[in-house]
C-alpha cells in the first residue's frame, strides 16, 4: 500500500509529463482527463457552433431543449445513439465499419501529445510534431475507406475529393511547420526540437512567440498554417468533401446513427487538434498573452486571476439571462436549469480563485483559450465565405500556398543564418 | 443549337458498368431528392472525374396537368391555378393570366387597378430574386445571405397577406381589376419598406458581389452567348446578362410601364456572375419603379366593366408579360364558350432550363449547382 502511494505521489514532485516519467498512474489519470475534456469541448463546440452561426445568421438557434438549448447536444446525442444503424445492402461490411474507426482513432490520438502546459500533457516525445501531423493525415485512410466501402457515386467522389485535397494542404502545411521549427534552433547551442513541449519553451526563451519573430516571416508561416489547417479538416470554405449541396454529404452519406456521429466527433476533435498545433507553434502554447511588456509578478498574479474571472464571467451572463426568462410558469423548470447552470459556473470560478488551483489551471487556460480564438474563427469562416470549386482549390494549395511555404522557409532559414553568424556570431 | 459539339448525345443508361472498371466514364443521377437543384429536378450528369461530359434533364415530377385543368374551369375559375406554376412569383402569373383574357375579352383595367398592379408585381419580383439569390448563395456555400433574404422577404410578404389574405399564392388580381381596394396605409407601408430594403441590398452585395470566392465561382461560370439564348428560346435575366437589350416590359409594354422610368440591366459575358449583377441591378429597378408607381397613385375605380358570366368570342391570344424569371406567356384558345378550348403556358423556367446542358458542357460538378441556381428554375413552372 505503501509503496503504491509512494508511486502516484512521487510523480508530483516531478517536472516532467507522466508519460514522460514515465508514471501509468497519472499517465491514465491525464489520457481520462483529457479525452473527458475533448468530449465536453466538442458537445460545447457542437453547441456553440449553432448558436453563433445562428446569431451571424438574424436567428436564434436552438431554444428550445433546455434554457437556450444548451441540453441540445446531448438531445442530439442520444438521438444519433437510438437511430437504426443502416448499411447499404452492396457496402463492403468490414471497411464500412472500419472507416468510422480510424477516423475517430487518428483525431483522438494526436492529442496524447498535445501540451496543455509544461507538464500537463499525456507525454512529451521528441518528435512530438511530426507525430502529431503523420497521425492526423491518417484520417485520410479512414475518409477514402468510407466514400469506397459505401459502393456509391456520391461518397467516392467526396472521398477522391477529400484525400486529393488533405495530401496536397498538407505539403503547404508541413513547409510552414518546418520554418517554425527551425526558429526553435535559434539559441546558444543552436539545437532545435521537435517536441511540442519544447517548441513552447523555446518560444519561452526567445522571450518572442514565433507568430512575431523574424516580422512578417512568423506572420506569413502561420497564415499559411491556419488556411491549410482549414482545408485538412474539410471546413468551410474548403468543405468541398461534404458539400452539401453538391455531393449530399460526401464521404458520409450512407453513414447514419452512431457511425455518423463517430465522423463528427472526429471531425470536431481534429479541429481543435488542429488548432492545438497552431497555438503551440505560433501563439506561444500556455504561455500567457504580453509576457515581455506586462512581466513582474504583480502582473503574473493579474494575469492568474483570469480564468476565474472568465467562468464569472459566464456565471454573470447566466444569471443575467436567467433574469431575462419569460415569467409564464412554462418556463420554471427552465429558468431554474440556468440558474443551476450559472451557480455551477460561478462556483467553478470561485474556487479557480484559489492560489494553488489557479496555479496549476493557468496554463491549460490559457491554451484552451487560444484554442478557442480558433474555433471562433472556424464558425465566422463557415458563416461568412462561399464554397470553393475543387480546381481552384488545388490551384490555392499548390500554386500560392506552395511557392509561399518555400519561400518563408527559405527567408526564415536565411534571416537565422545571418543572426547566428554575422549580427551575434 | 447549330454547334454540333453542343448538341447532346443520348446518353446510355443502361449500360451500367457493375465492375467499376470502365473508370472512365461515370454516370451520375442528379435528384430529384437532391439539396441544390431547387425541388424535383432529375439530372443525369456524364463525368469524366469532376468534369461534365453532358447532361440531361428528366423533368415531370411535378407535373399536375395545369393546361388540362384550364379546360374545364371556366376563366374566372382558373384563376387561382395559375399561381401554383410559378409559386415564387404567384402575382406575376396572376398578372399575365389577368391580362391575356382581357385581351381576349376586348377590356382594359382602370389606371388605379394598373397602377396596384405594377406595385405588387415588382415588389414580387423583389421577392423572387431575393429567394432566387439566398438559394443560390446557399447551393455555392455561403449559408448566410439565405437568411438575410428571407427576412427581408418577409415583408413583402407581409404586405401581400395585409392586402388579399394570403402570402405565397396570392391569387391578388382579378379579370379586369382588382377585386380588393388597397388597405389603409397601404401606400406608406410600400414606402416604408421601399426606404428599409434600399441598404439590404447594399448588404447582400457586401456579402457577396467583392467576395473573391465568390467570385471565382461564378466568373466565367455557365458562360452561354447571345446567340445560343435566342437559339435556345432564354429570356429573362438569363438572355440579359448575355448583352441582349430585352425587357418585355420595354420592348411590349404590358400593364402601363410604359409611364414609369426605368433602365434595362445588362450584362456582357453571359457568365453566372453578370447574372448574378443584372439580377441585383433589376432589385433596385424593381424598387425605382415601385417608388413612381406608389407617388403616382390614382385614384378612381379598380374594376373594368366585365361580364359576370365570360364568354370570349372564339378566337385565340397570345400574351406575354416579363416575369422575373423571363417571358411568361398564355396563349388562349376560345371557342365561344365559358371554358377555353385550349389553354398553353409558355413559362421561362421551361424555356431557360433547356440552356443547362449548354452551360455546363466541360465544366466541373461543382458549377452544375451553380448554374442550376442561376437559372433561377421553379420546378412548378417547368412541370406545371
Amino acid at each position: 500500500m505503501g509503496a503504491i502511494i509512494q508511486y502516484i505521489s512521487s510523480y508530483l514532485s516531478s517536472d516532467k509529463t507522466p508519460g514522460a516519467a514515465g508514471n501509468m498512474f497519472w499517465a491514465l489519470v491525464y489520457i481520462m482527463l483529457v479525452f473527458g475534456g475533448l468530449s465536453v469541448a466538442v458537445i460545447a463546440m457542437n453547441w456553440l457552433e449553432r448558436k453563433i452561426l445562428a446569431h451571424m445568421q438574424v436567428r436564434l438557434g436552438p431554444m428550445r431543449v433546455g434554457p437556450h438549448g444548451l441540453l441540445q447536444p446531448i438531445a442530439d446525442a442520444i438521438k444519433l445513439l437510438l437511430k437504426e444503424d443502416i448499411m447499404p445492402a452492396e457496402a463492403d461490411g468490414f471497411v464500412f465499419w472500419m472507416a468510422p474507426l480510424i477516423v475517430v482513432l487518428a483525431a483522438f490520438t494526436v492529442f496524447v501529445v498535445v501540451p496543455f502546459g509544461p507538464t500537463h500533457a499525456i507525454t512529451d516525445m521528441n518528435i512530438g510534431i511530426l507525430f502529431m501531423l503523420g497521425v492526423s493525415s491518417l484520417s485520410v485512410l479512414g475518409i477514402v475507406m468510407a466514400g469506397w466501402a459505401s459502393n456509391s457515386h456520391y461518397p467516392l467522389i467526396g472521398a477522391l475529393r477529400s484525400s486529393a485535397q488533405m495530401v496536397s494542404y498538407e505539403v503547404a502545411m508541413g513547409l510552414a511547420v518546418v520554418s517554425a521549427i527551425l526558429m526553435t534552433s535559434l539559441n546558444a547551442e543552436g539545437t532545435g526540437t521537435l517536441s511540442m513541449i519544447g517548441i513552447v519553451k523555446a518560444q519561452l526563451a526567445q522571450h518572442e512567440w514565433f507568430i512575431f519573430k523574424f516580422f512578417p516571416l512568423g506572420l506569413v508561416a502561420f497564415f499559411i498554417f491556419a488556411v491549410a489547417m482549414v482545408a485538412e479538416t474539410n471546413r468551410a470554405p474548403f468543405d468541398l468533401a461534404e458539400a452539401e449541396s453538391e455531393l449530399t454529404a460526401g464521404f458520409h452519406t450512407e453513414y447514419s446513427g452512431f457511425r455518423w456521429s463517430l465522423f463528427f466527433l472526429a471531425e470536431y476533435s481534429a479541429m481543435i487538434a488542429v488548432s492545438s498545433i497552431a497555438v503551440t507553434l505560433w501563439l506561444g502554447g500556455w504561455l500567457r498573452p504580453f509576457p515581455n511588456m506586462l512581466s513582474g509578478t504583480p502582473w503574473d498574479q493579474i494575469f492568474s486571476l483570469f480564468p476565474g474571472v472568465t467562468f464569472l464571467f459566464f456565471a454573470a451572463i447566466c444569471f443575467y439571462n436567467t433574469v431575462r426568462m419569460p415569467k409564464h410558469p412554462l418556463f420554471r423548470i427552465q429558468t431554474i436549469g440556468l440558474a443551476g447552470f450559472g451557480v455551477v459556473l460561478g462556483l467553478i470560478g470561485l474556487v479557480l480563485f484559489v492560489p494553488a488551483v489557479s496555479v496549476r489551471v493557468q496554463d491549460i487556460f490559457w491554451f484552451s483559450a487560444k484554442v478557442a480564438g480558433f474555433m471562433y474563427l472556424y464558425i465566422w469562416y463557415r458563416g461568412t465565405f462561399p464554397r470553393y470549386r475543387f480546381d481552384q482549390l488545388m490551384q490555392m494549395g499548390w500554386k500560392v500556398l506552395l511557392p509561399m511555404g518555400l519561400g518563408v522557409l527559405i527567408l526564415t532559414a536565411s534571416v537565422a543564418l545571418l543572426q547566428q553568424k554575422i549580427w551575434h556570431p | 443549337m447549330t454547334d454540333p459539339n453542343t448538341t447532346l448525345s443520348p446518353l446510355e443508361l443502361g449500360s451500367h458498368d457493375k465492375t467499376y472498371l470502365d473508370a472512365n466514364e461515370l454516370v451520375i443521377n442528379m435528384g430529384p431528392q437532391h439539396p441544390a437543384t431547387h425541388g424535383v429536378l432529375r439530372v443525369i450528369l456524364r463525368l469524366d472525374g469532376e468534369k461534365v461530359l453532358g447532361l440531361e434533364c428528366v423533368i415531370g415530377y411535378l407535373h399536375r396537368g395545369v393546361e388540362k385543368i384550364g379546360e374545364h374551369r371556366t376563366y374566372t375559375m382558373f384563376n387561382p391555378y395559375v399561381d401554383r406554376m410559378d409559386y415564387v412569383a404567384a402575382v406575376s402569373n396572376g398578372l399575365g393570366y389577368c391580362e391575356t383574357v382581357e385581351k381576349l375579352l376586348n377590356v382594359e383595367a382602370p389606371p388605379r387597378a394598373q397602377h396596384v398592379r405594377v406595385i405588387l408585381t415588382e415588389l414580387n419580383r423583389i421577392a423572387s430574386h431575393q429567394l432566387w439569390l439566398g438559394t443560390h448563395a446557399l447551393d455555392i456555400g455561403a449559408i448566410t445571405p439565405l437568411f438575410y433574404t428571407f427576412r427581408d422577404r418577409e415583408e413583402i410578404l407581409k404586405i401581400y397577406e395585409k392586402y388579399c389574405g394570403a402570402r405565397l399564392t396570392t391569387h391578388a388580381f382579378r379579370i379586369g381589376g382588382l377585386q380588393y381596394e388597397t388597405y389603409t396605409g397601404f401606400e406608406k407601408e410600400v414606402t416604408n419598406f421601399l426606404t428599409f430594403f434600399r441598404p439590404k441590398i447594399d448588404e447582400y452585395e457586401e456579402l457577396l458581389t467583392t467576395n473573391r470566392i465568390w467570385v471565382e465561382r461564378t466568373k466565367n461560370v455557365g458562360k452561354i452567348s447571345a446567340q445560343d439564348c435566342i437559339a435556345l428560346g432564354v429570356s429573362g435575366p438569363v438572355l440579359r446578362a448575355s448583352g441582349v437589350k430585352w425587357d418585355l416590359r420595354k420592348a411590349q409594354p404590358y400593364a402601363n410601364y410604359k409611364n414609369f422610368d426605368f433602365e434595362i440591366p445588362i450584362g456582357q459575358n453571359g457568365d453566372t456572375y453578370d447574372r448574378y449583377l443584372v439580377r441585383m441591378a433589376e432589385m433596385r429597378q424593381s424598387v425605382r419603379i415601385i417608388q413612381q408607381a406608389v407617388d403616382a397613385l390614382p385614384e378612381g375605380p379598380i374594376m373594368a366593366k366585365v361580364p359576370k358570366v365570360m364568354k370570349p368570342a372564339a378566337g385565340e391570344v397570345y400574351h406575354s408579360i416579363e416575369a422575373p424569371k423571363g417571358e411568361l406567356g398564355y396563349f388562349i384558345v376560345s371557342d365561344g364558350s365559358t371554358q377555353p378550348y385550349r389553354l398553353r403556358v409558355r413559362p421561362p423556367s421551361f424555356a431557360n432550363l433547356q440552356a443547362l446542358d449548354a452551360m455546363c458542357r466541360g465544366q466541373l460538378v461543382a458549377d452544375v449547382i451553380a448554374v442550376i441556381g442561376t437559372l433561377d428554375i421553379v420546378l412548378g413552372e417547368v412541370d406545371r
